[in-house]
Formats: structure tokens, sequence, C-alpha cells
């Protein structure tokens, strides 16, 4: 089993028929994800065939989701369309959405954001500028290569997609239950907490890794939510502690703004909470092997 | 983006809100015209990205527009906490009554923004939530509500502005948020927001970030870019559409994801402790794909810093196999040979991942005496340190 994105989970592509779309959703499918189809208003009613599976294109979220039964959707749609395709997909009330989109103004992730909330959040985003979601041997939505890693028992939640794949690649003899990757923007939909509950939650969990970075303060909360609710042991790394203030490290949300955000306070709270933290990814490698054997 | 003060009084003008009249001088001589054109008694600032430049020398009042020229002859020039002042602000003086706080802001905790709103303006605002907690108050806004009359009016009711200005405020708060939506702003802060002797309430000060990735449904903003900020290679790097931020040290760093660049920063740092203290000299994420093409782009720039002694490329193959990566650095090389810019530091490569074992076999084959391969990230960051202090 897994958190948030099973075997049994029905996948759709808005922006499937993109060059980044129909990419990924090839490589979905290899990995044995349950995809059915895309979403596009200009092509509905049209099939792409990937490699032999012929997928239907609908008109729109709920037409998709009323003739296939999707559950989740994973959004590659450019910058300027994002916003829109995120709102679609909650008016729909699909259980999860994928927003792998880099480049969102943050006014328009704030905008869906609320809009779920009006909603009565049924819809879980994760996102945007995220890698997706992968639960291995299981299913896959987004852009996190599938073969790193088999099933296993670590769960992962990470703001970086390459520190994810580096982690996982390196603890691939155990295996991951799943991998979150919740995006590097300043205002994203799914967070470390959220992660962190649904692992401890998750039977099929033993240990969690936990990535951060420079900006905002995220990991602080992380960390106070780990004191109050995960008993099983979490692993962190902390990413820029050389950074300096006042520049984005390519991720819009990777700024250290005066004395907040630096990774030297993510680490101290972290560690206040019980974390073991790496100080490179191989040394966090080398803290899970410990936990996990 | 941060804006200077004279470009957010200008975008504040520009939505209506309600400025002093203002100019931007570079020269003494543009200045002395500008306090003519305003009528003579200015106050003279200097025009800086960094908060204390009233304690620094750096704001002057001017009785007249020879002392406007004079002041500005002090200040261009003047060195603000690192920051050159290449620009003076002229604005017409104000007699100030009183003086508030007022910002919209993000805030990242709760995926909404903020308004923070003080009757007690003209100093730091973490100093009054520190001293005078009881005066600071922050209201959430809804992204899509926005703010409504009605909810200006509630801000004016928290914050407990004096009912003589109540009115003028609940216009500027609904102003100033419609002007933040409208620019993409991801902070518009004001202080002092100021009563002056006729009674008006005025913007004084202006302190805009706007959000880069807004830019593509904003083309004017690219022209607020500061172009003397602005530093040679990263610039050289944006018009190659790479994600580079120039850093000051010695081992030139190509990494792909943003996060994994951060962690190598991290450790190249760490390792040059032990080696002469060489440090990372860049940052550079060339994304995913990583292309022969992009990687020529990536190394070009980074080995055009006189700074760099030596290039750790770190490289995890996700998306991109290893070998692909390989045989990009190889052809990369080439390339640059080509450009007639031949190589002579070194660069120590790590390759992990899909297709890891290709990749190393092909860097091998090369035999390209400039590349060194080392497999483990912390081992390769020792390597391309122990170079960089070599070469020093």
């Amino acid at each position: 089993m897994a958190i948030w994105l099973t075997k049994d989970s029905k996948v759709i592509v808005q922006g499937m028929t993109g060059s980044e779309g129909s990419k990924h959703t090839r490589r979905m499918l290899a990995a044995g994800t349950n995809v059915v189809g895309g979403v596009n208003p200009r092509k509905a009613g049209t099939t792409v065939d990937f490699d032999g599976t012929a997928l239907p294109v609908f008109a729109s979220v709920a037409e998709a989701i009323k003739e296939t039964g999707a559950d989740v959707s994973v959004i590659f749609v450019p910058p300027a369309f994002t916003k829109a395709a995120v709102l679609e997909a909650i008016d729909a009330e699909i259980p999860l959405a994928v927003v792998i989109t880099e480049g969102v103004p943050v006014q328009d992730s704030a905008a869906f954001w609320a809009h779920n909330i009006a909603q009565g959040e049924k819809t879980r985003i994760i996102g945007p500028n995220c890698p997706g979601i992968a639960s291995p041997g299981a299913s896959n939505a987004g852009i996190i290569p599938a073969d790193i890693t088999p099933a296993g028992r670590i769960g992962l939640v990470s703001k970086s997609g390459t520190l994810t794949y580096q982690l996982m690649y390196e603890l691939r003899d155990f295996g991951f239950s799943t991998a979150v990757g919740i995006g590097g923007d300043p205002i994203i939909g799914t967070t470390h907490i959220d992660a962190l509950r649904a692992f401890q939650d998750d039977p099929d969990t033993d240990a969690i890794v936990m990535i951060g970075e420079i900006g905002g303060d995220a990991e602080e909360r992380a960390a106070d939510f780990i004191k109050s609710y995960v008993t099983k042991p979490v692993v962190g790394y902390i990413a820029g502690f050389t950074a300096p203030p006042g520049k984005t490290m390519g991720h819009a949300g990777a700024i250290i703004s005066g004395s907040a955000g630096t990774a030297d306070a993510k680490k101290e709270a972290l560690e206040a909470a019980g974390v073991k933290v790496g100080k490179t990814p191989s040394e966090t490698a080398r803290l899970m092997r410990e936990v996990m054997s | 983006m941060d804006l200077f003060e004279y470009q957010g009084r200008d975008l504040f003008e520009r939505h209506g809100l309600p400025v002093l009249g203002g100019g931007v001088a570079e020269t003494p001589q543009e200045a002395r015209a500008i306090a003519e054109r305003l009528g003579g008694r200015v106050v003279v600032k200097a025009q800086v990205k960094v908060g204390g430049r009233g304690k620094a020398g750096g704001v002057k009042l001017a009785a007249d527009a020879d002392e406007a020229e004079a002041r500005a002859t002090d200040i261009l020039g003047m060195d603000i906490k690192g920051h050159t002042v290449h620009k003076v602000m002229l604005a017409e003086t104000a007699d100030i009554k009183d003086e508030f706080y007022f910002s919209y802001l993000l805030d990242r905790a709760n995926r909404t923004f903020l308004c923070i709103a003080s009757v007690a303006g003209g100093m730091e605002i973490e100093t009054v939530a520190e001293e005078q907690p009881d005066k600071v108050a922050k209201i959430a806004i809804d992204a899509n509500e926005g703010v409504t009359e009605a909810k200006a009016r509630e801000i004016v009711a928290a914050a407990q502005f004096p009912a003589e200005v109540a009115e003028q405020i609940t216009d500027i708060a609904v102003k100033l948020w419609q002007a933040f939506v409208a620019e993409d702003a991801t902070l518009v802060e004001v202080n002092p927001l100021a009563k002056v002797g006729d009674g008006r309430v005025l913007l004084l000060d202006a302190k805009i970030t706007l959000d880069e990735n807004a830019g593509f449904r904003h083309p004017d903003h690219e022209a607020l870019v500061d172009q003397s900020a602005v530093d040679p290679l990263e610039q050289a790097a944006k018009a190659k559409n790479l994600n580079y931020v120039k850093l000051d040290g010695e081992v030139g760093i190509i990494g792909n994801g943003a996060g994994l660049v951060m962690s190598t920063l991290d450790v190249v740092a760490y390792a040059g402790e032990k080696h002469g203290g060489v440090k990372p000299a860049n940052f550079l994420d060339i994304g995913g794909g990583a292309s022969a093409a992009v990687m020529a782009n990536g190394l070009e720039v980074v080995l055009s810093d006189p700074a760099v002694k030596s290039v750790f490329v770190n490289v995890f193959g996700g998306i991109t196999a290893c070998d692909e990566v390989a045989n990009g650095i190889i052809q990369a090389l080439a390339l640059l040979g080509d450009r007639g810019e031949t190589v002579t530091k070194p660069l120590v490569v790590r390759l992990d991942g899909n297709n890891a074992e290709a990749g190393r076999a092909i860097l091998d084959e090369a035999k390209n005496p400039l590349v060194e391969r080392v497999d483990t990230m912390d081992g390769a960051a020792e390597r391309a340190a122990e170079l960089a202090a070599a070469g020093k």
C-alpha cells in the first residue's frame, strides 16, 4: 500500500497532447500507471496512441471523470493556463490534482488554493512546480523516474525533485512506499505536514525521509508537527546551508529573507523534534540505513 | 524583483494612489532640474535596495535647487551597506503630522495574503511588533475576494486608525490592493503612510516586490530591472536561458535540479574547509534534460568566471540518462574548443542514477585529461575543492 496514489488510481492528464504532457504520459504508462485519458477541449473526441495504448481526449475534467471514473489528474499545462486548469480540476471535485508546471505566478496559486478551500477542500493539490508523486510498483503521477527504486517501506516527502531521486537511489535496496515531491514554490497545496501525517497513518510505511530547503518556515512547522504527532523515525535533509541571503536559488520559494528561512534554523528545529538531520544527501541515506536495519 | 522607491512611487501614482511629486536623477544637474520643477524645496533620497539609508546619511533636506544639487552630489556614489548609490530620488517635502504603517504581503504559511497595518509608522514594523504588539494588526486577505470596501473598513478598524483619516485609508487600502493584484506583487509596503498638515493621507515611501513568475503578463516589468546591479555573468547566463547565480568562490558548479545544486554548494563548501577555504563560485541548474548544447552553454558561462579554478559537474540521471549527459560533456568540451574557447580548467564529473555505468564508460573512453570521474557526490566535491585550492 501507499499514500494517496495506489495501483487502483485512475489517472488523467491535463495537457496530455502537449510535448511535456505526451512525453510523460508515455513514461507513466510504461511505469504501469493506469492512465485513462487526457483533457483538451480543442481535441475532445480524438484519441492519442501511446505505443499501442489509445487514450481518449475529453473536453473537460468533469467529462473525463464521468466517462472513466478518474480520481487523479496530472497537470502539465503552461504557466499562463495553469490557474484555469487547476480551477477546473477543483470544480470537478477530483480527489487528487498533481501540478507539475513550473513558473506559475504566486497570485494564481493563491487563487486556486483559496478556491479549493471555499469548495470544501475536496481536492488534494500537490505542487505546483513539483515532480509529482510515485508509489513504486503501483502507480506514478508526474515525472519521478519510475525505475529508480522498487516498492518498500520508506516514505519520502521533499521540496526538491532531483534530491528526491538521489535519496530514492541511495536507498533503493530498501525501497519506498510512496515518494511525494511537494514542490519549491512559495505557495503549494500539499505540505510536509500533510505528507508526514499520511505516512504516520500508513501501516505500510515504517520510516520517513523529509527533504527541505531554504525559504519560508514550512520545515519549522513540520518539526512542531513531528513532536506532537509522528512516532515513526524521521530522517531529514536541508539544502542551502551556504546559500547567500536575498538570492533566489532556482526554486521561486528558495530564498533567505533577512534572518528568516535559513537552513540552520530548519536543522535546529528538526533536531529539537528528534529528527536526525544529515549534512549531505549521502549522510542522510546512511542515517536512514541505520534506522531501517 | 525588488523595486527602487522611485519606481514604487511611480507605480502608486499610475494606480491613482496619493503620493508627493517626485523624480529620479543620476547626476547632480538632473537633480537640480527636478528640484526646480518641484518648486525648489525637496528631500533628496538615496535609491538603494537596503534599509537604514537615513542613518547612513542617504536622506537630506534641501531648501532650494542649489542645495538639491549639492546634496545630490554628496549622496550619489555613496556606499550604503555595500550598495553604491547610482540614483537619487527628489520628492516634494511634506508637513508630517502622523505616521502610520500599511502593507500587503504573501503569507506562505497560510497560503494566502496578509495585510499588516499599524498606527505606529516611520519605524521598522519588526520593532513595533516586538515592543508594542497591540499596535500591529494582521488581517488575512482571501485571494479571490480581495480587499473590498468592507474588508478595507475591517482593516481600518483592526488597526485603530484615527477617525479623521479612516475614510482616506479605506480608499487607499482598496486601491493599493488593486495595484497589488494588477502588478502581480508579492509585497507592497508603505512606511510611512502619513497624515500631512492639510489633512491629506499620502504614501511617502514604497517598498515593492514583483513576482518574476508573472513576467509573461507584464512585459513592462522588464524595464524595471536595475541594470547596474546585474552581474555580467548572470546576464550572459540569462541570455542563454540558464538558471545561474554568481557566488564568490572558486569551484564552478553545474548540476541538474535546484535542490541538488543547492545541496552541491553545501557539500563543496564543507569540502573546501579542508582545502584552503575554497567555496562554490556559482549556482547553475541546467534542468532535467541536460543536452550537449545546454551543457556547453553552462560550461561556457561557468568557465568565463575568472575566479573559477575547477568545475564540479554533478548530475543525477533521472529523466535524462547518464550516457546522454556524458556525451553532452564530451561534446560540450569539443564545442567550446570549436568556438575558440579552449578549456584549461579541470572538471570533476559525478554521474549517478539512470545508465550511470554507461555514462562513466563514455567519460573513461574519451580520455580527456581535463575530465576526472569521481562516482560519489561527497568524493567528487572533495576532489573539486582540492583541485581549486591547487589552482589558486
